[in-house]
């Protein structure tokens, strides 16, 4: 059984698939020739479907983002606070889409599924995806629940990029983009991080270039690395401080190099859950669509002029103590917004959580974003 | 910036609404500066169909504006007006918050750089009132309009309508339109005569010399 279970959970939840046989092209120039998507969704489609909203998970998350799937699961879904009955995404008033992107590894397709050509694993050989491709897919999927538009696109860190790229390649088929904690382009130093991610993962001798399914391992310690790193960078110095200072877990120091920083047990536990249950090619490779992300660099031209063909209204997120997607980041998709005059609504959520804010129910967020779906359930 | 004590810009927000309504076209574009919880945008939007943005700092007033349905970003006036571009409004309103401005005169400037026209309302601290009260107490005024102590109100800022005309002077900034309001938020010939002493709210519709956008 769950820990707890709140009174405002969406239950027990099943996973679909929805099988796309139509060829997708990809950015890099591939071609899928058939490809899976799995989803889950929550709350009832009405009758003009005009309620549907889709959530875009980020670089580990999946498309378990409410509920459970089994009693015996120790956790929800990775959104679960905000997505149920009377919660700020309202599973009574909205009917909730997440699907795992193409390149992930919980059973869309991606480099652990089998490639129909060859009746192979992808493994490495599966081709670098975009967000662009991702929205692409998701719209293959909209059309398979007959869904012509979302009433909004919501997410956040690379989630958010996908809402903003929903705005700009399917202008016609979403009325609202809530981008929290992203940013229209990843940083140099933003690229350091996943470069030492990707580096501590390629440079494992379990990884076998990629095809370590043939040798019946995994790239573990790379990928823990990997986890372990990206866990630094998601917490603040003020969170970290709060939450485990400099506190020792046996009260002393051991003069060795076991666990004895309060800190390293987190980082370790942290890399030790992600080793079970994410592949290392996924990881890889998802990094890879968020360092590509560059909309004014893939279009050669100014981010308001990207933001020209946009339509829809938009609720900006972004939180003080986020040093990886900064309110500085969340600026610039502003500026480019009301360039175009575009509706838009920004909030900076003082937060002492650094990027995993978006995660977490922080009562000024929480509000924003009620107001804003109350707003959006007024005008059904 | 505006708290929710400072019955200022609550008293005053109703009076000067009128007036600023009068100086805005149907359909403009508007930056309203420090819109609290949006209803002067709201009210243009309804009366006037402007678009546009609020900008409010507050924590408190994101997710009224937001349920109001006005837009509203939530930036520091203090830090300028760098997110937005050159003549990218037709009006920019600063509404009873000159005042609490650490730069007003830089604000102003980024007023007439990122619109045509500013519009700015302020309790005139050159009203008789005030200046009785400083005169016979020989302390910071605390009134109706100013309901602050001198260490914890909002306003560090306060100019008298003199002061505030001698600024223009000084930075350009051309004065299109003045407007006063006695302590009854009404208008008349004693306020036409004697504005700094009779105007407890005053209000300025300004612009920049032609082609010549202030940085």
């Amino acid at each position: 059984m769950p820990e707890k279970i709140d009174n405002n959970s969406v239950g027990l939840v099943t996973p679909e698939k929805f099988h796309c046989s139509e060829p997708i092209s990809l950015s890099c120039g591939e071609v899928l020739p058939e490809f899976d998507i799995v989803y889950e969704c929550y709350g009832t489609l009405n009758s003009n479907k005009s309620n549907a909203l889709l959530i875009c998970h980020a670089l580990s998350g999946d498309h378990h983002v409410a509920g459970y799937h089994t009693w015996e699961d120790e956790k929800p879904g990775w959104w679960d606070r905000f997505i149920g009955p009377g919660k700020v995404f309202d599973t009574d008033r909205f009917f909730i889409v997440c699907c795992n992107n193409l390149g992930g590894c919980s059973g869309s397709t991606g480099p652990t599924t089998t490639n129909p050509i060859n009746g192979n694993r992808y493994g490495p050989d599966f081709p670098l995806v975009t967000v662009s491709d991702w929205v692409e897919s998701q719209a293959r999927l909209a059309d398979h629940l007959g869904i012509e538009a979302w009433l909004a696109v919501v997410g956040g860190s690379l989630g958010g990029m996908q809402a903003m790229q929903w705005s700009v390649d399917q202008p016609d088929r979403i009325k609202n983009a809530i981008v929290i904690a992203a940013a229209p382009k990843l940083t140099a130093q933003n690229i350091a991080f996943n470069e030492v991610a990707r580096q501590a993962i390629l440079t494992d001798p379990n990884f076998f270039e990629g095809r370590y399914y043939e040798h019946s391992v995994q790239p573990d310690r790379g990928l823990r690395l990997a986890r372990m790193l990206g866990h630094i960078t998601y917490l603040s110095d003020d969170s970290m401080a709060k939450k485990f200072g400099r506190d020792l877990r046996q009260g002393k120091i051991n003069f060795d190099y076991g666990v004895e920083f309060e800190i390293e047990r987190y980082l370790r536990y942290q890399g030790d859950q992600f080793v079970g249950r994410f592949d290392a090619n996924s990881y890889l490779l998802i990094t890879k669509v968020l360092d590509y992300y560059d909309p004014e660099g893939t279009e050669k031209c100014s981010l308001a002029e990207v933001f020209s063909r946009a339509k829809c209204d938009f609720l900006v997120v972004s939180f003080s103590t986020d040093w990886r997607f900064s309110p500085a980041r969340s600026k610039k998709i502003i500026k480019a917004l009301h360039d175009n005059g575009l509706n838009v609504s920004y909030g900076e959520v003082k937060s002492s959580q650094g990027h995993d804010s978006f995660l977490m129910t922080i009562p000024q967020y929480i509000e924003i974003i009620r107001s804003y779906m109350d707003k959006l359930a007024a005008s059904l | 910036m505006n708290t929710p004590t400072d019955t200022a810009t609550t008293l005053a927000l109703r009076s000067d609404l009128q007036i600023i309504a009068e100086w805005i076209q149907p359909g403009n574009h508007i930056l309203d500066l420090g819109c609290g919880d949006g209803s002067l945008m709201g009210y243009l939007a309804r009366t006037k169909s402007v678009t546009g943005y609020g900008i409010e700092i507050e924590d408190h007033y994101i997710p009224q504006c937001i349920r109001n349905g006005v837009n509203v970003l939530q930036m520091d006036l203090d830090r300028g007006l760098t997110e937005f571009s050159d003549n990218s409004f037709d009006q920019v309103i600063l509404s009873m918050a000159l005042q609490t401005m650490h730069y007003p005169h830089l604000l102003m400037k980024e007023m007439l750089r990122v619109g045509r026209e500013g519009i700015i309302t302020f309790p005139n601290f050159g009203h008789w009132k005030v200046r009785w009260y400083l005169a016979g107490r020989g302390r910071m005024p605390v009134s109706e309009a100013l309901p602050n102590y001198w260490y914890n109100t909002p306003n560090i800022h306060l100019c008298t309508l003199q002061d505030f005309e001698e600024l223009c002077r000084q930075h350009n900034f051309q004065i299109q339109e003045r407007r006063t309001l006695n302590h009854h938020h009404e208008t008349g010939l004693g306020l036409r005569l004697l504005p700094n002493l009779l105007g407890e709210i005053v209000l300025y519709r300004f612009t920049r010399l032609p082609d010549n956008i202030p940085r």
